[in-house]
């Protein structure tokens, strides 16, 4: 027990030293705040600290840091009382919000941020509110409506967006199905050939930043065969959308003769996929194998478990990771707070798997993927854990937390959401323990 | 001592035969609701366990939890074998919205569905009454 207060104490004086040599050294006011003594539960990597920013928040998804320093939160589901996006300040520097208001009454997943404007989604909608030079929304209660009549199906509902840097935002429209069956998630049921879904949905749409009320007509198709991504973001440097799929659930509920139960829990990989205008991930006739590397023919449409897709019309993934971790959030790391090696590398936040069983789940972490010359290196290692509060998950609703969110500080600071308890962290790195 | 291992004697036969004849009382109903929960394990984790999850618990707003469930446990056992037969999609359960899809499951048997909703019933923290193949087979009826 002495251990472990000395060790606290110890790393509270860490942290107050660089506390004081960031205010030495920085010029322009930022300072680092001081993580919980237990870094809210995380386990990070050595010299990184975490504190809570918020708690309770209620089932808080994307979020955005104004460049002042305020974090507005998306949250999802049925809102009452205007608390559709909630906004934290923190008045004294302590990293705490303390002040926490909320307006907008729908429910959805994605914010964002861009050029003096805030843009938010319900499931059928995007919004945005003007800005003013504090990064406050001037009108609450008026936004414009820019886009509207998004399909919405029973799964896959949410609609995340991103905005490039010429006056476009792109927004995810998820396939209502899983893998495109006569009779979705039945045992033995053949894939619809063409997939209908996909003329409206499984894919990321681009429209205008400033054109109000578009529909699918105004709008471009502007990838296809991607069953569902929740975590996209645009990648300045190489400037280029970026897109984590979630992949095809329930191989061996469907199939059993063709995947046993570690099979299903093993494939399909959830892929990454850079993006270019007209790229097609290939959703719902085949998925990747994370094992063999390669895109094999989805068991609806002819596949056999081990049959390749030759068809060239499906772009490989930029990366792959294990099957059923659910990838919510991407960011783009360009602060500098961090260590050079995260500069334009990538965080996903994982939600944490509920198809693997009867295997044990996995996933509830953020990873970071390294990028070299604008591509992945392919050695991507958990950065941040701990947020289920358990060893093993065995079954999704005993986990505390679940990562879904992430967004960046104005001076580097990684915020992750939760959408369980609504829980907001901040993750901030101390040179002074390197 | 002769008058010790007698009364022992006759204790013990006593308690056998009062077991047995407890055995034998409550049986029928007792042990059929053991089999029948027995077998329904087997097959919720077939049929079941992949969304409902081995705690029961389903997954947050994609699949409904069994566990602690008003409709799991409640007396309109109709509904719940309705809901096996049909499955379900898009509907409100106990205040809350659920993304995923349940598919229809008519290729059980009344014997199956009836295991398995016995099981559910009866599994985690749920204790309610055994549903019976006679129930299955009049809901099936009534669906045709």
């Amino acid at each position: 027990m002495r251990k472990i207060v000395s060790l606290v104490l110890a790393s509270f004086a860490l942290f107050s030293i660089s506390v004081n040599a960031a205010d030495s050294t920085h010029t322009n006011k930022l300072v680092l705040v001081k993580p919980d003594a237990d870094n809210a539960g995380l386990k990070l990597p050595a010299g990184f600290g975490a504190l809570k920013v918020a708690d309770n928040l209620g089932r808080t998804r994307h979020l955005v840091v104004s460049a002042q320093g305020d974090v507005y939160i998306k949250v999802q589901g049925r809102v009452t009382g205007d608390k559709g996006i909630i906004k934290l300040r923190d008045t004294n520097g302590d990293g705490k919000a303390e002040s926490i208001s909320n307006f907008g009454n729908y429910g959805g997943t994605g914010i964002a941020i861009k050029n003096g404007y805030l843009y938010a989604s319900s499931d059928e909608e995007v919004f945005r509110y003007k800005l003013d030079d504090k990064g406050d929304v001037i009108d609450t209660k008026q936004p414009e409506k820019i886009i509207t009549g998004l399909k919405k199906g029973n799964q896959h509902e949410t609609k995340s967006i991103a905005l490039d840097n010429e006056g476009n935002i792109y927004v995810n429209i998820g396939a209502y199905s899983n893998s495109c069956q006569i009779e979705d998630r039945s045992k033995g049921s053949l894939g619809r050939m063409p997939c209908p879904i996909l003329d409206s949905a499984g894919g990321i749409w681009q429209f205008k930043v400033n054109v109000p009320n578009q529909t699918y007509a105004q709008g471009v198709r502007y990838a296809t065969g991607l069953r569902n991504v929740v975590g996209l973001d645009w990648n300045s440097q190489l400037n280029q959308l970026f897109v984590m799929q979630h992949g095809r659930d329930q191989l061996h509920d469907l199939f059993p003769d063709l995947y046993d139960e570690k099979a299903s829990a093993e494939k399909p990989a959830e892929t990454m996929y850079a993006i270019k205008k007209g790229t097609n991930a290939g959703w719902p006739y085949i998925y990747y194998d994370p094992e063999m590397n390669k895109k094999i023919v989805a068991p609806e449409y002819g596949g056999d478990g081990k049959k390749e897709s030759t068809d060239p019309a499906f772009s490989n993934p930029a990366i792959a990771f294990p099957a059923h971790l659910a990838p919510n959030g991407l960011l783009f790391y360009t602060g500098n707070q961090f260590p050079a090696k995260y500069k334009n590398g990538a965080f996903i936040a994982f939600h944490g798997s509920w198809n693997r069983a009867p295997l044990p789940q996995a996933g509830y972490f953020v990873v970071f993927v390294p990028f070299e010359n604008g591509k992945p290196t392919g050695k991507w290692e958990v950065f941040a854990d701990g947020f289920s509060g358990m060893e093993v998950v065995t079954g999704t609703r005993g986990a505390a937390h679940r990562p879904c969110g992430l967004a960046q500080g104005p001076d580097g600071s990684l915020y992750v959401s939760d959408d369980v308890k609504g829980t907001i962290y901040r993750i901030v790195y101390n040179k002074e323990t390197k | 001592m002769k008058a010790i291992k007698f009364g022992v004697v006759v204790l013990t036969a006593f308690l056998l035969i009062n077991s047995q004849n407890s055995v034998a009382g409550e049986q029928p109903a007792q042990s059929s609701l053991k089999a029948s929960i027995a077998r329904g394990k087997e097959l919720y984790l077939v049929q079941c366990l992949a969304c409902h999850q081995v705690d029961g618990g389903g997954v947050p707003h994609l699949n409904a939890p069994l566990d602690g469930s008003a409709n799991v446990k409640g007396i309109d056992k109709a509904k719940l074998i309705k809901i096996v037969l049909n499955g379900l999609k898009g509907e409100e359960i106990e205040g809350e919205n659920y993304s995923n899809v349940m598919a229809p499951h008519k290729e059980l048997t009344d014997q199956q569905i009836a295991d398995i909703l016995t099981y559910v019933r009866n599994a985690w923290s749920n204790k309610a009454s055994q549903v019976t193949v006679a129930e299955v087979k009049t809901v099936r009826a009534k669906l045709k």
